[in-house]
């Protein structure tokens, strides 16, 4: 399982990468949405993954079954999403301003702050 | 008590923020709100900076949660002194911001923006966890977004697309660094981390996990490969705005630098900290190169920052490499003289700039001048900052410099140190540059009706003329005063170099 989700993982950076590279700011905004997307994943998957062990402690037991999944990747991952939607949100408030602005999509037009 | 001390400098600015957002119509409200919340940062900066003084690191638990489960929150001298230099920064601006930001941002809530950004800086100046860390910058980052783009004038649209998109790189890659280390160790609490990343048998590793919070500091400080955004975006918005962002941000990225590669990664050094003082020279050199190249007043302050980053992460380099724990402390006392010394001088620097700006304007050099000898009072105050950058004594910039030379003379670092000073006559050079052009030079022929210098009112004068003064004050006497501060500096330094002190200090333990 977590081979797998390490080859999820490469193939957003390098889609992530990709997508930045183009030139177009909405292929570049995709791309900084894989590549945050792709950082979550890593967070989980290093975090361990637990199948079917909830970190619950069982009536009459004093402490936590070992193994059990653990709690705090995915703690993080939620607070790293609340995050990456807001800095995505105005990210497309900002380049759509742009697009209005410059009249175009690609990055290579936008030249007015430094030549 | 220390609760309170190390808990205010985020409660203040946060209250500021949304007090000031609930007075959303109230501007004249707004403005008094941000300079109390501003002075009282400050205040508040002062208080815990005596109190660590007195009493050593000082810590405590969000929420109570015993350590290393919940957030802590930490105060050693560095990370005091650095709230104070926020505190400082905030204030200067804010008033600064009173008479030279326009309406239409006032009405839409740049004085709460401007405290939810120094509540960020703070949170990340005090936090004592990698990943709480993160938020902090976020929380500054979202802040300085939207200050950055505020108006929507159209270089600002173009230097916010850069300046968003590469810190947005920066977050991704900080988050893959805070995930790998903790599927390493289990645990974000700094102190936790440096005790259990000194038993993790995989160096390689660790090291590579290293190089990626370089790289995602390295683009928040805009260090040698990674500086491209700041000077696209650095001289797009208002003036009072790049200077809060000249002042602060970068040095958030310095911090976190000096936090972790003195703290966490401190076991391959000789790889690590030789690569962050290579990168130090180079960041130096293309720095003063990009400024000696520019014609615009703000953009040759811009490449400056650069250049002077270096000299701040070259002291982090020395100390690794140093042979003796003083050699190390007095690297790193140097490393934080310097930014003390900066922040405060190119604030000053870039407040000075938009004052020029109003009197001829236009950034432009080559159209400004005359300004010595209409004003010839603003001239000294910007010659004290300027000649303090390039490091002339008995200004504070002098001193920073001396310390970084003496740990690599001592460090036996000859190549750096010869760049070091090699920089600063260039800085020299491109210092006389604006002097010659803005003040000193006759006023060329206006080409345009509205480039003809105009004579300020009274009021708006004032607020503008008080921050600048003040800060160039507080240079003369970081420079005259160069042996109190430097006491302060180098016992910051010896907390940072002996980390059991802080790693004790966070998690208990045997003493």
């Amino acid at each position: 399982m977590s081979t797998l989700l390490a080859i999820v993982v490469g193939c957003l950076y390098a889609a992530g990468v990709y997508m930045m590279l183009r030139r177009s700011l909405f292929k570049l905004i995709l791309g900084l949405v894989f590549l945050s997307h792709g950082a979550n994943l890593l967070i989980f998957t290093v975090g361990g993954l637990t199948r079917g062990r909830p970190p619950v402690v069982p009536p009459g037991a004093t402490g936590l079954a070992v193994p059990s999944a653990d709690p705090l990747p995915q703690a993080l991952i939620l607070t790293a999403i609340v995050i990456g939607f807001a800095v995505l949100a105005f990210s497309l408030a900002l380049f759509h301003r742009g697009y209005q602005t410059f009249g175009s999509d690609d990055p290579d037009d936008l030249k007015v702050s430094d030549q | 008590m220390t609760h309170v001390l190390l808990v205010l400098p985020l409660l203040i600015p946060l209250t500021t923020a949304a007090v000031s957002l609930l007075a959303w119509r109230g501007i004249a409200l707004q403005r008094v709100l941000a300079v109390a919340g501003a002075a009282a940062l400050l205040c508040a900066g002062v208080a815990l900076l005596a109190y660590v003084w007195k009493n050593g690191i000082c810590t405590t638990q969000a929420g109570a949660w015993p350590v290393p489960f919940g957030i802590t929150l930490v105060a050693d001298l560095f990370s005091a002194l650095m709230v104070v230099l926020a505190g400082v920064v905030g204030l200067a601006v804010v008033v600064f911001s009173l008479g030279s930001i326009d309406r239409g941002r006032d009405a839409f809530g740049y004085y709460p923006l401007v405290h939810s950004l120094l509540l960020g800086v703070c949170g990340a100046f005090l936090t004592g966890d990698l990943f709480n860390l993160y938020v902090w910058f976020e929380v500054m980052l979202m802040s300085s977004f939207v200050l950055l783009a505020l108006g929507g004038e159209r270089p600002q649209l173009h230097g916010g697309i850069k300046y968003v998109t590469l810190n947005l790189v920066s977050s991704a890659v900080f988050l893959a660094a805070v995930a790998m280390l903790y599927g390493l160790t289990g645990t974000l609490n700094m102190a936790d981390l440096a005790r259990k990343l000194a038993g993790i048998q995989q160096p390689a590793l660790v090291s590579a996990v290293g190089m990626l919070f370089l790289i995602a500091f390295g683009i928040k400080a805009a260090v040698f490969p990674l500086f491209f955004w700041l000077p696209a975006s650095y001289h797009t918005p208002p003036g009072a705005v790049s200077a809060l962002f000249a002042g602060l941000l970068t040095k958030v990225g310095v911090y976190a630098l000096i936090r972790v590669f003195t703290l966490i990664f401190v076991g391959e050094m000789s790889f690590t900290h030789l690569l962050i003082l290579v990168l130090s020279g180079l960041t130096m050199v293309t720095g003063v190169l990009g400024a000696m190249a520019q014609q615009e007043f703000r953009r040759v302050l811009s490449f400056h920052i650069i250049s002077q980053i270096g000299y701040m992460t070259m002291g982090l380099g020395l100390a690794g490499l140093a042979e003796s724990p003083a050699m190390a402390s007095l690297a790193l006392a140097g490393s934080i003289f310097y930014i003390a010394h900066h922040i405060i001088v190119k604030t000053n620097l870039f407040l000075v700039s938009s004052v020029a700006r109003r009197l001829c304007g236009t950034f432009e050099l080559k159209q400004q001048g005359g300004l010595y000898q209409a004003y010839p009072f603003l001239a000294v105050l910007f010659l004290v900052p300027a000649m303090s950058l390039a490091g002339l004594p008995p200004l504070s910039g002098f001193f920073a410099k001396l310390s970084l030379v003496q740990a690599g003379l001592g460090a036996g670092q000859y190549a750096i140190v010869a760049t070091a000073l090699l920089v600063s006559l260039l800085t020299m050079f491109s210092m006389t540059k604006i002097w010659a052009e803005a003040f000193w030079k006759a006023l060329p022929e206006p080409s345009a009706p509205e480039a003809s210098p105009q004579r300020l009112s009274t009021k708006p004068w004032l607020t503008l003329v008080l921050p600048i003064g003040a800060l160039a004050t507080l240079t003369i006497a970081i420079g005259l005063g160069a042996e109190a501060v430097f006491t302060l500096a180098m016992r910051a330094a010896q907390q940072l170099i002996h980390r059991e002190e802080y790693i004790q200090a966070v998690l208990g333990g045997p003493t």
